[in-house]
């Protein structure tokens, strides 16, 4: 049965408002896609380029801003992992090899290309969203059942 | 590598980083448990998610619209954008292969990072296995190229 539980409308509407303005500044200014698979893999070898200076700020600012608000004690919104801990690691393989080949996730995909009205992006999006509906199912209605 | 012009747009990149990941938190994208939720439709569902793509896009294609309107963006020579439009295997491969350790965990590349920032272990062990899997992708594709090539 499905029941709707912690349904935060205003906050993520906002929170999205602030993703897209990101987006906007990065396009805007530096001309780039504001996306972190594109971000975070321009910081690993081999794919330096002599582009990581802009990327290491932007990543650091990422980080920095959840610290912020989580030690001024402000955490209007929780963070749970509701997985077992070994999975973790596995999950971010899968996300790695997956976002590579995919050439991104919901931020460059979703927020970015969708915005450009990239046919890519939307091939992307529904694929990644419907896959990760079905893992989920399987996971706690067929195999947690 | 020449610095300078990257120096200059350190700290509006930094600000924008910032804004991200305040995006990030505020929105709920980095709560795991809130991302697995989204997903959850024939249990307990939270349709959140939804919300955050809709914010984003509000701002995101009026945004894109008036950016694209200048020849340049202000701080660099050109647009960066990708140069393919092919929608292969690869593209379909690799995002439904996302899609499955998304479900798995909860955790994005996009909510990962900033989740780095709260101090607890698990975005570590996550984002260690994200770097591994792109480097592992990195020599794979680089092998098939010369595979391809010989």
């Amino acid at each position: 049965m499905t029941s709707i539980v912690n349904f935060t409308p205003i906050a993520s509407l906002a929170g999205g408002a602030l993703i897209g303005l990101s987006a906007v500044g990065l396009m805007g200014t530096l001309g780039r896609i504001a996306g972190l698979t594109g971000i975070v893999r321009g910081v690993v070898p081999p794919w330096m380029d002599g582009q990581e200076g802009w990327r290491l700020a932007f990543l650091i600012g990422a980080i920095l801003a959840p610290s912020a608000l989580y030690l001024a004690n402000y955490w209007p919104i929780g963070f749970s992992v509701p997985v077992p801990t070994w999975t973790l690691p596995l999950s971010g393989a899968l996300v790695g090899l997956g976002v590579t080949y995919g050439n991104g996730c919901p931020s460059g995909h979703g927020i970015c290309g969708l915005a450009r009205f990239s046919p890519r992006s939307a091939v992307a999006v529904a694929t990644f969203m419907a896959a990760a509906a079905v893992t989920v199912f399987i996971v706690r209605h067929v195999i947690g059942a | 590598m020449s610095l300078e012009p990257e120096l200059r747009s350190l700290p509006t990149t930094l600000a924008l980083g910032l804004v991200f990941g305040l995006g990030i938190a505020i929105s709920g994208m980095i709560d795991p448990a809130k991302i697995m939720n989204f997903f959850d439709f024939a249990g307990n569902w939270d349709p959140s998610l939804a919300f955050v793509m809709a914010g984003g896009l509000a701002v995101s294609i009026p945004g894109y619209r008036l950016v694209f309107v200048r020849v340049k963006p202000l701080l660099a020579d050109g647009f960066s954008l990708p140069r393919t439009d092919r929608i292969d295997a690869a593209l379909v491969g690799g995002s439904a292969m996302f899609g499955i350790g998304w479900g798995l965990s909860g955790f994005c590349p996009g909510g990962a990072i900033p989740a780095l920032g709260l101090g607890r272990v698990e975005p570590f062990l996550f984002v260690a296995g994200m770097i591994a899997g792109m480097v592992l992708a990195r020599g794979l594709q680089a092998r098939w190229r010369q595979a391809a090539m010989a």
